[in-house]
C-alpha cells in the first residue's frame, strides 16, 4: 500500500476542514445542552408535576351510606356487601380457557369481555378491569371455589343500598339512582363523580347530603402497567349520618298489609304533633330493583303503569273527601252561628234546588235529623240544607282553615296541595259563575273539592287535639354515635278559629259514628277504646251517569266510589290518627273503617 | 513491536474519558434496571460491565500494532463483515420482530456494529488512495456509495432502521469531509429530495408512525407518542440536581420505555438533572474534541479519516439519541453510544476507540 502522508497543501485544508468539524460538534452540543435547559429548567417544574401524576393514582374509597331506621330503631334500610367479578389482565394465562370458564360460572359472554379488555391491557395491564357488577351470592360460590382455575380474576366487595323489607315504606324511604349529568353540573353534589348513586326520592333523596357521608381516598404509587405498588397516603371515608324516621314499622307493615291487593293509602299520625307513624301507599316498587341499576323496559312499564305504583298516594293522590268533608261543614255552621245543633231538618231521601233533585244515600230517607245525627248516620240532605245555609265562600273559608286546598307542609317533595274551589277560581278556571247546585253537592264534599289523604289526617288531628294543624314530619331524628344533629320539634302551623264547644259537638258526633247503633262507620268499633271517626264514600262519576248504569257493585272498578275513613283514638285523649283512602273500594264504612279497627287495634290494644 | 516510545505516547487522557464515560454508564444503568432485579435486572447490570471490560481489552488490543496494517485489511475486513451481515440475514437469531443477533458460542453478536467500524476504515483507505485536492465528483465516489449502499440495504433489511442510518450518515460525514465538488453536493441534495417519497414508500408502517408521531406528537398521546412524552417527562422532572440515585419515578414505575438501552440517557437527566445531563454531554464533548485533535495531528491521511470516522460514530449517535430522548427528532432506536446497553456496540465503539489511540500514539513515529 501507498503510503500518502500529508503534503503541506492538503494537511492545511485539513487542518481547516477540522476547524469546521469542531466548531459544528461545539455547537450541536450547545444546542442539546440548550434543549435540556429548556425542558429541565424552564419546563421543568412542569414536568415534575406530570411525572407526580403519572406515579400517583387517586382511588376512592367509598363512605357507607347513613342507615334507615324507624321510630324504634328497627333497622329499614342498610348496606350489604356487593361482589364485582374484575379481572387483571397482565394475569391472565390462557384468555380462552378463562373466558369459556367465566361464561359457564357467571355467564359472560367471551366476546364483551374481549372487547372490555381491548385496548385497555396495553396501557396499564395491571389495573383491574371490571366485568360483571354484583354478582350473585351463587356466582360468587362457585367463583371463589375455582378461583385457583382462574388466573386473573378478582373479586372486589362494594357496598349496597340494602332495603330489608323491599316495597315496605318505599314511598317514603325512596330509592337511589345514577346522578344525572344536570345534577352533577348543578354543583350541588360537589362530593359526587359520574356513575354515583344518588338518592332520587324520598327521604334518600331529601336527606342525601346526610346519608352519603364523605368520601374517602387513597393515594397510590403505581407503575407503568397500573399495578399498585404502595399506599402514599389515605384519607378514611365518614360514614354517613343515620336517620330515624318517625315511623312505627309494626304499624306500617299493617297498614301495608291491608292495602295489599288494593289502590289507596293509608296515614297514621300522632295527633298531638304531627309525627306520621305510618304512610302506606298501594300499589309498591321494590327499591331494590333500582340499586343495580333498572333496566329501562321494566324501568318505563313503572312509569306508564296506570296504577301508578312510584305515586304515593298519601301525599300526592288527589280524591274528594265525600261526606268526610261534612266536618268541616259541621263546624263552619256551628262557628257561624248558622246550625243551631238541636234544629231537625227532615230528611226524606231528596233534596230539591230549582228543577233539580239531589238525593240522600239513604233512600228512603233519615226522617227527623238534628245535627248529631247528621253527623253520625251522614245524612245528606242535612248538609245539603246546612251547605246552602252557608255559602260558598263561608264552606271555603274553613275548609282552607281546617287545612285543606293548601299544603300540609310535609317534608318530603311531591306533596300535592288539593283544591278548594271558590267563586274566583270557577270564573277563572272554567269561565263560568259559581252555580248553586255545586254548593249543594260541595256540603258532601262533592263538587270539584279535592283533598290528599294526609290532609284529611292531619285535619281530623286538629279537630281532636285541641284545633292545631301540625306540620306532619317524618323524621324522628338524624345522627350517629349518639350526636344528633336534628332532632323532632312539632310545628304548629296554624290553630283553628273554632271554639271548643263546636269542636266538642263534632267530638261526640264522630264517636257516635263509631259507637252508635246507627253509625256509619261502626265496624271500626273496638270493645275497649273509644273510636271516633268519618266514613267518606267519594263518587268517582256524579249520580246522574250512574243511574243509567245499574247496580254500584256492577260498575267497572274504574268507576266505582273511592271508600275513605278519617278517625282517631281513644277518642278522650287521642294517640293515634287514620285517614284511610281505599281507590273504587266502595263505602267507606265498609271498605275502610274495619282497616281503621285492625289498625287501632294493634296500635292501642297489642301495641 | 511494542516500543517504550509507544507507552509514552499513550493516551492516558483519551482512556480516562472512557474510563469516566463506563463508568457513569454502569452506575446509571444500574439504576435502570434497579427495578427488574428480581426479573433478572442484575444480570443485565453485570453483562454490561463484562462487555466494558471485553471493550477495553478490544482497545488495547487496537493499539498493539501499527494502524497502516489495517489498510491492508480494510477491504477483506469489509467484505467479512458484508458477509456476516448476509449470514444475519439468513441464520440470524430473532428478537421483537428484527433478524440482528448472530450467536457466537451462546454470546450475541450484531455484525452491524462491525460494519460500522469496517466501513470507515474502507472509506479511510479508499480516500487516502484516491486523492482529488479539488473535489470529487460524482463519477468518483460510485465505489464508497457502493460500500455504503450494500450494507446499508442489508441493515434496513433486518430491520434496524437506526443502525443503518447511522452508517449513512457517518459514511457521507467522512465523504462530505474529503470534499466533494459543490456541483456535485448540490446534485446530491437534489437527489436525496426526490428519492425521498421512495424511501418513505419502503419504510415499514412502525417506522413511518414514528415519523408522523414526531410532526405531530399530540396525534396519538397514548400510542407512538407516549415514549416520546414519558422521556420529556423524566428529562424535565428531573429539574437542576435530579431526583436522585435510584429515586427517579419515572424509571423506577417504568414509564419510560427501553431505560437501558435507548433511553438510559433519560434516566441519568431524570435522577440527576441538568447537572448530570451538562457533565455527560461535556464529557462526550471533550472526547469527540479530543479526536478531532488526533485527527488533525495525524501524520497521514489515512489517519486523520479513520479518526474522523470514529469520532463521526460517536457524534451521531449522540446526537441523534440525545435529540430522540428530548423529543427533537423521532424515535429512531439509536442508543446513546458508551452508555446505553449493548455488548456489540460498546466492544466495536471501544475498538474505533482503540484505533484513535493507535493514531494518537504514533502520530511523531517515523518508520
Amino acid at each position: 500500500m501507498k503510503r500518502s502522508g500529508f503534503d503541506p497543501v492538503s494537511a492545511e485544508a485539513f487542518s481547516k476542514r477540522f476547524r469546521i468539524v469542531g466548531f459544528l460538534i461545539i455547537a450541536v452540543t450547545v444546542a442539546l445542552v440548550m434543549r435540556l435547559w429548556l425542558l429541565q429548567i424552564v419546563n421543568g417544574p412542569s414536568y415534575r408535576i406530570q411525572s407526580e401524576n403519572n406515579r400517583i393514582h387517586l382511588q376512592d374509597i367509598p363512605s357507607l351510606r347513613g342507615l334507615i331506621l324507624d321510630r324504634n330503631g328497627r333497622l329499614l334500610v342498610a348496606n350489604e356487601p356487593s361482589f364485582d367479578l374484575y379481572v387483571i389482565p397482565e394475569e391472565i394465562q390462557d384468555p380462552v380457557k378463562l373466558f369459556s370458564n367465566l361464561r359457564y360460572l357467571v355467564g359472560i359472554i367471551p366476546e364483551q369481555v374481549e372487547k372490555r379488555l381491548d385496548g385497555n391491557n396495553l396501557r396499564y395491564p395491571f389495573k383491574p378491569v371490571l366485568l360483571k357488577k354484583d354478582i350473585t351470592s351463587e356466582q360468587l360460590a362457585l367463583v371463589e371455589t375455582h378461583l385457583f382455575n382462574l388466573p386473573g380474576v378478582l373479586i372486589q366487595v362494594r357496598p349496597k343500598r340494602h332495603y330489608l323489607f323491599g316495597p315496605s315504606a318505599c314511598h317514603l324511604i325512596g330509592y337511589m339512582g345514577q346522578i344525572s349529568e344536570n345534577q352533577l353540573k348543578s354543583g350541588k353534589y360537589p362530593e359526587n363523580k359520574a356513575g354515583d348513586l344518588i338518592g332520587k326520592c324520598g327521604v334518600e333523596k331529601k336527606w342525601e347530603k346526610y346519608l352519603n357521608g364523605l368520601r374517602g381516598g387513597e393515594q397510590v404509587e403505581v407503575d407503568a402497567a397500573g399495578r399498585t405498588l404502595k399506599v402514599v397516603s389515605r384519607k378514611p371515608p365518614v360514614p354517613g349520618q343515620n336517620i330515624f324516621l318517625t315511623i312505627d314499622s309494626k304499624l306500617q307493615f299493617l297498614a301495608e298489609k291491608n292495602l295489599k291487593g288494593k289502590k289507596g293509602a293509608i296515614v297514621a299520625m300522632n295527633p298531638n304533633n304531627g309525627e306520621v307513624l305510618a304512610m302506606a301507599s298501594s300499589p309498591t316498587f321494590d327499591p331494590n330493583r333500582f340499586v343495580a341499576g333498572i333496566d329501562r323496559t321494566e324501568w318505563n312499564k313503572m312509569v306508564s303503569s296506570k296504577d301508578y305504583p312510584l305515586q304515593n298516594r298519601a301525599i300526592s293522590g288527589l280524591y274528594p273527601p265525600g261526606s268526610v268533608f261534612k266536618i268541616v261543614v259541621a263546624l263552619a255552621g256551628l262557628q257561624e252561628g248558622l246550625l243551631d245543633p238541636e234544629e231537625e231538618v227532615f230528611c226524606n231521601g231528596r233534596y230539591r234546588l230549582g228543577d233539580h233533585t239531589y238525593r240522600c244515600w239513604k233512600k228512603w230517607g233519615h226522617g227527623e235529623v238534628s245535627l248529631h245525627r247528621g253527623l253520625v248516620e251522614s245524612c245528606d240532605v242535612y248538609f245539603y240544607t246546612m251547605g246552602r245555609r252557608l255559602g260558598i265562600d263561608k264552606m271555603a273559608y274553613y275548609a282552607k282553615m281546617l287545612g285543606l286546598g293548601r299544603p300540609t307542609g310535609f317534608e318530603l317533595g311531591f306533596e300535592k296541595q288539593g283544591l278548594v274551589p271558590t267563586r274566583e277560581w270557577k270564573l277563572k278556571r272554567w269561565g263560568i259563575p259559581w252555580q248553586a247546585g255545586e254548593t249543594i253537592s260541595m256540603a258532601i264534599g262533592q263538587s270539584f273539592l279535592l283533598v290528599t289523604p294526609l290532609q284529611m289526617a292531619s285535619m281530623i288531628s286538629a279537630v281532636f287535639n285541641g284545633g292545631y294543624l301540625y306540620r306532619p314530619k317524618v323524621i324522628e331524628r338524624v345522627g350517629k354515635n349518639g350526636k344528633d344533629v336534628y332532632h323532632f320539634k312539632p310545628d304548629p302551623m296554624g290553630h283553628l278559629q273554632i271554639k271548643e264547644e263546636n269542636l266538642m259537638l263534632v267530638r261526640k258526633a264522630l264517636i257516635g259514628v263509631v259507637n252508635e247503633p246507627h253509625g256509619t262507620g261502626r265496624r271500626a268499633r273496638l270493645k275497649r277504646v273509644i273510636v271516633a271517626g268519618k266514613t267518606g264514600t267519594a263518587q268517582v262519576i256524579n249520580l246522574e251517569t250512574e243511574k243509567g248504569l245499574g247496580k254500584k257493585a256492577d260498575l267497572p272498578s274504574g268507576l266505582r266510589d273511592h271508600a275513605w275513613f278519617v278517625a282517631v283514638a281513644p277518642a278522650e285523649h287521642p294517640v293515634l290518627a287514620l285517614a284511610i283512602l281505599i281507590e273504587n273500594g266502595g263505602h267507606g264504612g265498609s271498605a275502610a273503617a274495619p282497616i281503621a279497627k285492625r289498625l287501632f287495634k294493634a296500635y292501642l290494644e297489642e301495641g | 513491536m511494542f516500543d517504550r516510545r509507544l507507552l509514552k505516547n499513550f493516551d492516558w487522557i483519551l482512556l480516562l474519558l472512557l474510563i469516566i464515560i463506563s463508568a457513569i454508564s454502569v452506575l446509571n444503568l444500574y439504576s435502570a434496571t434497579y427495578p427488574l432485579r428480581q426479573a433478572g435486572g442484575s444480570v443485565i447490570f453485570m453483562k454490561q460491565i463484562y462487555w466494558f471490560i471485553i471493550g477495553f481489552a478490544a482497545l488495547l488490543f487496537m493499539t498493539t500494532f501499527d494502524y497502516h496494517l489495517l489498510g491492508r485489511l480494510a477491504y477483506p475486513a469489509y467484505f467479512f463483515a458484508l458477509a456476516l451481515l448476509i449470514v444475519v440475514l439468513l441464520k440470524g437469531e430473532v428478537r421483537s420482530g428484527s433478524q440482528r443477533w448472530l450467536s457466537l458460542g451462546g454470546v450475541m453478536f450484531q455484525p452491524a456494529e462491525l460494519m460500522k467500524i469496517a466501513l470507515v476504515i474502507a472509506l479511510a483507505r479508499f480516500f487516502s488512495e484516491h486523492d482529488h485536492p479539488n473535489g470529487y465528483r460524482l463519477r468518483d465516489l460510485w465505489r464508497p456509495f457502493l460500500l455504503m449502499a450494500l450494507p446499508c440495504g442489508l441493515i434496513i433489511k433486518e430491520p434496524d432502521l437506526g443502525t443503518a442510518l447511522t452508517i449513512g450518515i457517518v459514511c457521507f460525514s467522512v465523504i462530505l469531509f474529503a470534499k466533494v465538488r459543490l456541483k456535485s453536493l448540490l446534485i446530491l441534495v437534489i437527489g436525496a429530495f426526490l428519492a425521498a417519497p421512495f424511501i418513505w414508500v419502503n419504510l415499514q408502517e412502525y417506522q413511518q408512525k414514528r415519523i408522523l408521531t414526531y410532526l405531530s406528537p399530540e396525534m396519538d398521546p397514548l400510542g407512538a407518542g407516549y415514549h416520546i412524552n414519558q422521556s420529556k417527562i423524566a428529562i424535565g422532572s428531573g429539574l437542576v440536581w435530579g431526583k436522585g440515585f435510584l429515586q427517579g419515578t419515572q424509571t423506577r414505575l417504568h414509564f419510560l420505555p427501553e431505560q437501558h438501552t435507548d433511553f438510559a440517557f433519560s434516566v441519568l437527566a431524570e435522577e440527576w438533572g441538568f447537572a448530570g445531563s451538562l457533565i455527560l454531554l461535556l464529557l462526550y464533548l471533550f472526547l469527540m474534541l479530543w479526536g478531532i485533535n488526533i485527527a488533525r495531528t495525524s501524520k497521514d491521511k489515512f489517519g486523520a479519516l479513520i479518526s474522523l470516522g470514529v469520532v463521526a460514530i460517536i457524534f451521531w449517535q449522540m446526537a441523534i439519541n440525545v435529540s430522540m430522548v428530548t423529543g427533537l427528532l423521532p424515535v429512531v432506536g439509536i442508543p446513546l453510544v458508551l452508555f446505553s446497553y449493548g455488548g456489540s456496540s460498546i466492544v466495536s465503539t471501544m475498538a474505533g476507540m482503540g484505533l484513535l489511540m493507535n493514531i494518537s500514539m504514533r502520530r511523531f513515529m517515523f518508520q
